[in-house]
């Protein structure tokens, strides 16, 4: 079989020389575009980058990743985001953190981004339909964001829901899903450091096509995993809903673990696209992020549990 | 008989230049999809998942055709204009070819001949298992098409094999409406109009029942 992911890099690896002498731009206060400028941060500030996550691979093009999105909020076309999202206002914007914790809080998104270490991250995501991409988000552990509302011993689940807001979401209107969207991960996959919540894209904010102002990144999951313009994050004992599971349970499981040996009844989940290629390639075991995550579902049947 | 009579019974049957003209505005009318294809293919305007889009698009044109196909006979009749029915065999052909593409598209580019895969799909998906069977039952509909296999088979066998198209249809919807994740309007949409062309046979078929 051929390996063509590399996970074992130095720091060196993580960003390309190129990127890493325009690290300036990205701090952008100067042009007043750039995300500590809409976080109304002033001051400078080095992105850091994650301890060996980010992969070397080629990365997709921007306008691929911000012209070909499954957003049902927004139209259940895949350009219908990049077309319709424009009328999201993401400010102001609070997150709500609550649920089983001793300190429950509310977060302005502002001091979200300025609270938090934010870091470039380039991951693989691989949606559940047979394609792929190669995106490079910039945010911060969700861990980082758990731990200040200190998770009592019953947090067994992160419950996310996001935006429910038809006037500025045309895809609402029609019960495509059922809104708000919900996603869901056990404790131990929300506090992993793979898993991130994203505010940027391509060191710039994040459009509001990909899930402004803040969503989910889990890489070894199916796409749709990353619930997007998110309101609440809620510590939960029991399970949570989730949106595609609840539309077909037969389809969407709860974990949603990329493996290519459990097929979905619409597409075979051996093999991907990788957007801009033109043969498919192998997909693989936990996106490739397997060294990292495996041992989280050790003993389980991951067949069963999809 | 009077002149202008003679005059107006003839002028009801279109000249043969006219008759041509027609004909070349359907054949244009069911390639100019393709051309719009082909053209969208070469501007890289199918978006970033052109080989998806592509198969999709060409899919959905042969669906279409398939529709106009079966829509031919009851304009005719509603119409009144019974000569319309010559079209059913080209809009029918094309809609094979497009169908034919479709699947080429989709084992030569997508799968690029991977026959594994296509075994697997077609056993396991089963949007696929019943669009592979919607063109299987087409290609004797195709083969039998020419006036050459009506006289062979004797008009009454061939009718019977062409009622085929009943099951096509709907299988062809069917392989759309399976193959969409959430959001059925689209291919609903297919299904209420194949539903009302259906219909209409079901109840001219009554009415002839009822007459006899």
């Amino acid at each position: 079989m051929l390996i063509r992911h590399v996970p074992d890099l130095t720091d060196n690896d993580v960003t390309d020389r190129a990127l890493y002498l325009r690290r300036r731009e990205f701090i952008g206060g100067a042009a007043g575009l750039g995300l500590m400028a809409a976080a109304g941060a002033a001051q400078a500030r080095d992105l850091a980058y994650g301890p060996g996550f980010s992969t070397t691979e080629a990365k997709t093009p921007k306008k691929d990743i911000t012209g070909y999105n499954n957003f049902y909020e927004f139209g259940v076309n895949k350009e219908d985001p990049s077309e319709n999202a424009g009328s999201l206002k993401t400010r102001p914007w609070t997150v709500r953190v609550d649920g089983e914790c001793e300190a429950p809080a509310s977060f302005a998104i502002d001091d979200l981004i300025k609270g938090n270490k934010l870091e470039e991250r380039i991951y693989r995501m691989r949606c559940v339909e047979g394609w792929s991409m190669v995106i490079p988000w910039v945010g911060f552990p969700l861990k980082d964001l758990l731990a200040k509302v200190k998770p009592t011993s019953k947090a067994k689940f992160v419950a996310f829901e996001t935006l429910m807001r038809p006037s500025e979401m045309p895809g609402q209107r029609w019960d495509t899903l059922q809104w708000p969207y919900r996603e869901g991960l056990r404790i131990d996959e929300a506090v992993h450091p793979l898993t991130i919540l994203a505010v940027g894209l391509y060191g710039d904010v994040l459009p509001n096509q990909n899930g402004a102002p803040v969503r989910l990144v889990v890489p070894w999951k199916y796409g749709f995993k990353g619930a997007k313009s998110i309101v609440r994050i809620s510590l939960v004992e029991k399970m949570p809903r989730t949106a595609w599971n609840d539309l077909a349970p037969r389809e969407y499981g709860f974990y949603s673990n990329v493996n290519p040996a459990v097929d979905h009844p619409r597409w075979s989940q051996a093999t991907e696209r990788r957007i801009g290629e033109f043969r498919r390639r192998e997909t693989l075991p936990f996106n490739g992020y397997g060294e990292w995550v495996a041992d989280l579902y050790r003993g389980m049947d991951l067949k069963r549990n999809f | 008989m009077d002149a202008s009579v003679k005059r107006a019974a003839k002028s009801k049957r279109p000249s043969k230049t006219q008759d041509n003209l027609v004909y070349a505005a359907v054949w244009l009318a069911c390639f100019a999809p393709l051309v719009w294809l082909a053209w969208r293919v070469f501007s890289d305007d199918l978006g970033a998942n052109p080989i998806e889009a592509l198969i999709r698009q060409i899919g959905v044109w042969g669906l279409r055709l398939l529709l106009v196909g079966l829509a031919i006979t009851p304009a005719a009749r509603l119409l009144k204009k019974p000569r319309l029915v010559r079209f059913r065999r080209t809009v029918g052909l094309f809609a094979f070819a497009y169908i034919c593409l479709h699947l080429l598209t989709y084992i030569g580019v997508d799968l690029f001949f991977d026959w594994g895969q296509l075994v697997k799909d077609i056993l396991k998906r089963p949007f696929i298992t019943l669009g592979m069977l919607g063109f299987a039952l087409l290609i004797p509909l195709a083969v039998t098409s020419t006036n050459g296999w009506v006289v062979r088979l004797g008009r009454a066998t061939w009718q019977k094999l062409h009622w085929l198209i009943y099951v096509i249809v709907p299988l062809g919807v069917a392989h759309y409406y399976l193959l969409v994740k959430a959001d059925h309007r689209p291919p609903l949409v297919y299904a209420g109009i194949l539903a009302v062309l259906m219909g209409w046979r079901v109840w001219e078929a009554w009415r002839r029942v009822r007459r006899s």
